[in-house]
């Protein structure tokens, strides 16, 4: 049966480096960082961007790794506000100064998000590993609102930093920030080599909701905070992209296009920037389009009334925790693999190990259960 | 009343590819439908409501008679959304 005809790319991840001044072990960048001098040229991203907003793109993402350390993003930036696409930069604020504030400003740049990784210099840069940048980053925060930009602040949410919940709704309220994002991190990457020290428990959730709940309740303005539970935690999978290639589209340093930016890890051939057109990726028959619609779908999820809400949960999911990208995200408790999760969650707030900083040094493939 | 402003977060614009006008805010989208399109772009900061739909009114001659009320209802929403500011 042929796949269904997707609607336009309406949203492009543009993942210009994965080099980064910070370390976070929550980081979801591939533990494979790929080499800086892959990276694609000035030229082939703004042909890339071009060709994005040609076929309907219009929300874009600048983010990496650290998308400051591109000394051309400011072009990129320009090209993209010219051709009418909504521009964010979704930065770490590390190598951002009032001069390329301003810079970006000029260049069309509509928001910036910028990430904490704590609400004080102890946590915040022990997580990053990087002295100062908790100052840094409360200073890049009040010159982000001074030029009236629309300010986003994500606050990574692990067990390291889950005790400072209300400091960090404090810090957000303080900052004029106009969205804040909880964001209880996902398990890719880094991220998933350092999941049994990261994951909170089901209590330090629990308690950390209730504070952002009540602080909800008691604001009359301010920030509008949105928290994301874990998908751990639930007990069906999350509509992970939005459906395999419905909407998202993400580009990564070397050129590689993705349904999403985990996507790199399966056992797939994806399309590349750099020799083939984002029409023929979007819409041609290549690895890109292979999770679209659901005959792949294996049981429980083929007979399951609510797979067009999930899609059958995330793939990349299925395949770290049981080495096959078709089965059911291990996330539902329909799932013949749901007792991976339960395991995970039973260690949390167990594991005595020390974190995996983010660091090209520590990369290494990702260990991946194989099965058959 | 006071004057009806679009809040500086947002951003009305037409998209070819969708064929609808969309408000576009950090890392987020809405669609529109036509008629919240032709009340969001008289939204400029210097009508009030009532200017508001006597503005439709002249565009559309044709419209019903409660047209008034569905402006009220969807500037309401638009309000309680935070895509538009009084005053």
């Amino acid at each position: 049966m042929a796949k269904p005809q997707p609607g336009p790319p309406l949203w492009l991840l543009a993942e210009v480096t994965y080099a980064c001044p910070l370390h976070c072990p929550y980081c979801s960048n591939p533990t494979e960082l790929g080499d800086k001098a892959d990276e694609i040229d000035t030229q082939t991203w703004l042909d890339t961007l071009s060709q994005a907003r040609e076929l309907g793109a219009v929300q874009l993402g600048f983010s990496g790794g650290e998308p400051l350390l591109r000394q051309d993003l400011e072009i990129m930036v320009k090209h993209a506000s010219d051709l009418g696409f909504y521009t964010n930069l979704i930065t770490s604020g590390i190598g951002l100064t009032e001069k390329r504030i301003k810079a970006l400003k000029d260049a069309g740049l509509a928001h910036i998000q910028l990430s904490f990784q704590g609400a004080s210099p102890d946590i915040n840069d022990l997580v990053g590993q990087r002295k100062h940048s908790f100052e840094h980053k409360q200073k890049i925060a009040r010159l982000v609102k001074q030029y009236d930009y629309p300010m986003v602040l994500n606050f990574c949410i692990t067990a390291t930093n889950i005790h400072e919940i209300q400091e960090i709704l404090e810090l957000a309220t303080e900052l004029n920030a106009d969205f804040v994002e909880l964001a209880t991190v996902q398990y890719y990457g880094w991220a998933y080599l350092n999941r049994d020290e990261l994951l909170p428990t089901k209590a330090q959730l629990e308690e950390a909701e209730a504070k952002v709940n009540a602080y909800r309740d008691a604001q009359k303005s301010g920030p509008k905070f949105i928290f994301v539970t874990p998908d751990y935690y639930e007990t069906r999978p999350k509509a992970c992209m939005n459906g395999w290639g419905s909407t998202f589209l993400t580009v990564t340093p070397d050129g590689t296009a993705l349904p999403c930016h985990s996507a790199r890890m399966l056992p797939l051939q994806f399309p590349n920037v750099k020799d083939t057109s984002l029409e023929t990726i979007w819409y041609g028959e290549t690895d890109f389009a292979y999770f679209r619609g659901d005959d792949w779908m294996p049981s429980p999820c083929k007979t399951c009334d609510e797979k067009d809400k999930d899609f059958g949960g995330c793939r990349c999911q299925a395949y770290m925790l049981t080495g096959d990208m078709h089965k059911t995200d291990p996330v539902c408790d329909k799932s013949p693999d749901h007792h991976l999760i339960q395991t995970a969650i039973a260690k949390a707030g167990q594991s005595q190990k020390t974190l995996v900083y983010r660091d090209p040094k520590n990369a290494i493939p990702i260990s991946i259960a194989e099965t058959d | 009343m006071s004057a009806l402003s679009l809040n500086p977060l947002y951003r009305l614009q037409f998209e070819k590819a969708q064929d609808c006008y969309v408000l576009l805010f950090p890392e987020g989208m809405v669609k529109l439908n036509p008629s919240a399109a032709e009340i969001l772009l008289q939204v400029d900061g210097n009508k009030d409501e009532a200017a508001i739909v006597s503005a439709l009114r002249s565009k559309f001659p044709d419209a019903p008679e409660d047209i008034d009320a569905d402006i009220a209802d969807f500037i309401s929403k638009a309000t309680e959304n935070n895509w538009i500011t009084h005053g």
